[in-house]
């Protein structure tokens, strides 16, 4: 009984456990091209991320960026510079940033998609709308992952 | 129709065969014709040259453009042919009953179009002429936009300009469409928040996941893409590339796809018609 009146409790309040930790696209701030708060509260798995990266229906980051990492893909885009030892040029707080909204982090004129913006884009497609690409923990899933690719 | 999937059974093998790269230096000649496949852009061009989509397709692809036996968009072409000379609509009148040989009557249409209409003062797509030509001489039902015999016939009437350089008038009443469909092309448009320069003008030549970007001119069109097991006009490609940037397209034949088309033929011009080309 108790259990049942804390989660009306819980829907009331609007929170779920995951969610009440987990920034909104809206809320997240670039500060100085980096991210320092993860977007949520539970770490990054790097193995999810690196499913994530490949992903064709997720991240797809694979389409544009070479990855040593995952030679046993094939088609590896080159739109994109290559990610190898990417951990070692940029701290997670700024990979979280380039992630979220590369157009903030990285140049205004990218091409890189931001992957967790909901608002400020143009004739999205319906099933889309008001979502964005990856999730906040998919982010951070994603952060973890790069965070792994260190030049030996 | 049997000689239609025929063409399919070839069209997967071709499809499924490796994505190599094409020999840069390879040059189109069909039946001993030599096309423009590449050029130096004009000064005022925001390209360095002008590459038809062709160059960017492998060597098996390539090919089967060369050889109008092989090539499966030639079957719509014939088709547009026989529709040619087929009366239709209440005035019981075929293409060919006012217009004749199509070799002479239509030849450099497709290099010229889309083109201001002057009777309903509008910029027309090929598709628009033929549906006006239809409702005005045939009295016959406009044809859907990417129907088998609307494809048919602008393949068969793009052929009479094949080889010719496309050349697009963008002044005049044109000149707003001109300018409409260039911001279109620089607009961020879906949920991957791209425009049509990113990817066609930023990163021609580089490869998208297992696709080989090219210019995305149109010069071809209508193609018959391997993918699609058929053919298809320009503005289905339009909404292929929007759909795939997680955008809403516009409506094929639309007033948005039909400057985006303008506005693409111009950066186009001097390239040879290739219609009707093939794809992967
Ligand atoms: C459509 C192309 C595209 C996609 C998809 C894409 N990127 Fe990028 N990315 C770029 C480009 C281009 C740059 C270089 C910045 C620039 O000049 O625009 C870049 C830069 C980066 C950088 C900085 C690299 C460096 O060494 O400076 C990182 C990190 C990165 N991307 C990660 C990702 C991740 C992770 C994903 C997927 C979740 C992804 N990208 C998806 C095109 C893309
Ligand atoms: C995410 C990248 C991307 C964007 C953005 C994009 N396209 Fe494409 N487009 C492609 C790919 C990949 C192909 C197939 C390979 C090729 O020819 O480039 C293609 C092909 C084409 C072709 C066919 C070229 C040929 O010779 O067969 C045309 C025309 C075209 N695109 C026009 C457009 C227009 C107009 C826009 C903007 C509304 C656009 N594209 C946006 C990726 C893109």
């Amino acid at each position: 009984m108790r259990i049942a009146v804390t989660t009306v409790l819980a829907l009331m309040l609007g929170i779920s456990g995951v969610s009440a930790e987990t920034v909104k696209p809206a809320d997240v701030k670039i500060v100085d091209g980096a991210i320092a708060q993860a977007l949520t509260d539970k770490p990054g798995d790097p193995v999810k991320g690196r499913q994530w990266f490949m992903g064709r229906k997720l991240g797809n980051c694979l389409a544009c960026h070479v990855n040593s990492d995952l030679a046993d893909q094939p088609y590896h885009g080159e739109v994109g510079p290559p990610l190898d030892g990417v951990a070692g040029r940029w701290s997670a707080a700024e990979l979280r940033a380039i992630v979220v909204n590369s157009k903030e982090a990285l140049s205004p004129e990218t091409i890189m998609p931001g992957f967790y913006r909901d608002a400020g884009l143009n004739r999205v497609a319906k099933k889309f709308a008001g979502k964005t690409v990856l999730s906040a923990q998919q982010v951070e899933d994603v952060v973890a992952y790069l965070m792994t690719l260190k030049e030996e | 129709m049997k000689k239609l999937l025929a063409m399919g059974v070839i069209g997967l093998f071709a499809a499924t065969a490796n994505v190599a790269l094409a020999n840069e230096d390879a040059e189109l000649v069909v039946d001993g014709q030599a096309f423009v496949t590449k050029l130096d852009a004009p000064a005022d061009s925001p390209l360095s040259e002008i590459l038809s989509g062709w160059r960017f397709r492998n060597d098996e692809t390539q090919e089967l453009q060369t050889d109008d036996f092989e090539n499966p968009a030639m079957i719509f072409a014939e088709y547009g042919s026989e529709l040619w000379e087929t009366a239709d609509g209440a005035d019981g009148k075929s293409c060919a009953d006012c217009h004749g040989d199509a070799a002479e009557s239509m030849k450099g249409l497709r290099a010229s179009m889309p083109k201001w209409h002057d009777g309903k003062k509008t910029l027309f797509a090929l598709e628009d002429h033929i549906n006006w030509s239809r409702e005005e001489h045939q009295k016959a039902k406009p044809w859907k936009w990417e129907s088998q015999e609307m494809l048919a016939m602008t393949a068969y009437i793009g052929l009479q300009s094949r080889g010719m350089p496309v050349k697009v008038k963008v002044d005049g009443p044109a000149a707003d469409w001109w300018k409409r469909g260039e911001e279109l092309y620089y607009t961020r448009v879906g949920q991957l928040d791209m425009s049509c320069a990113h990817c066609h003008e930023n990163n021609y030549g580089n490869m998208i996941r297992a696709d080989h970007l090219s210019q995305g001119q149109i010069n071809g069109f209508p193609v018959y893409r391997l993918k699609w097991q058929g053919m298809g006009s320009i503005h289905r490609r339009f909404k292929g590339c929007m759909d795939n940037i997680r955008a809403t397209p516009f409506k094929r034949g639309s007033d948005e796809f039909t400057a985006l088309e303008l506005y693409l033929a111009s950066r186009g011009e001097g390239l040879s018609v290739e219609t009707p080309a093939l794809r992967n």
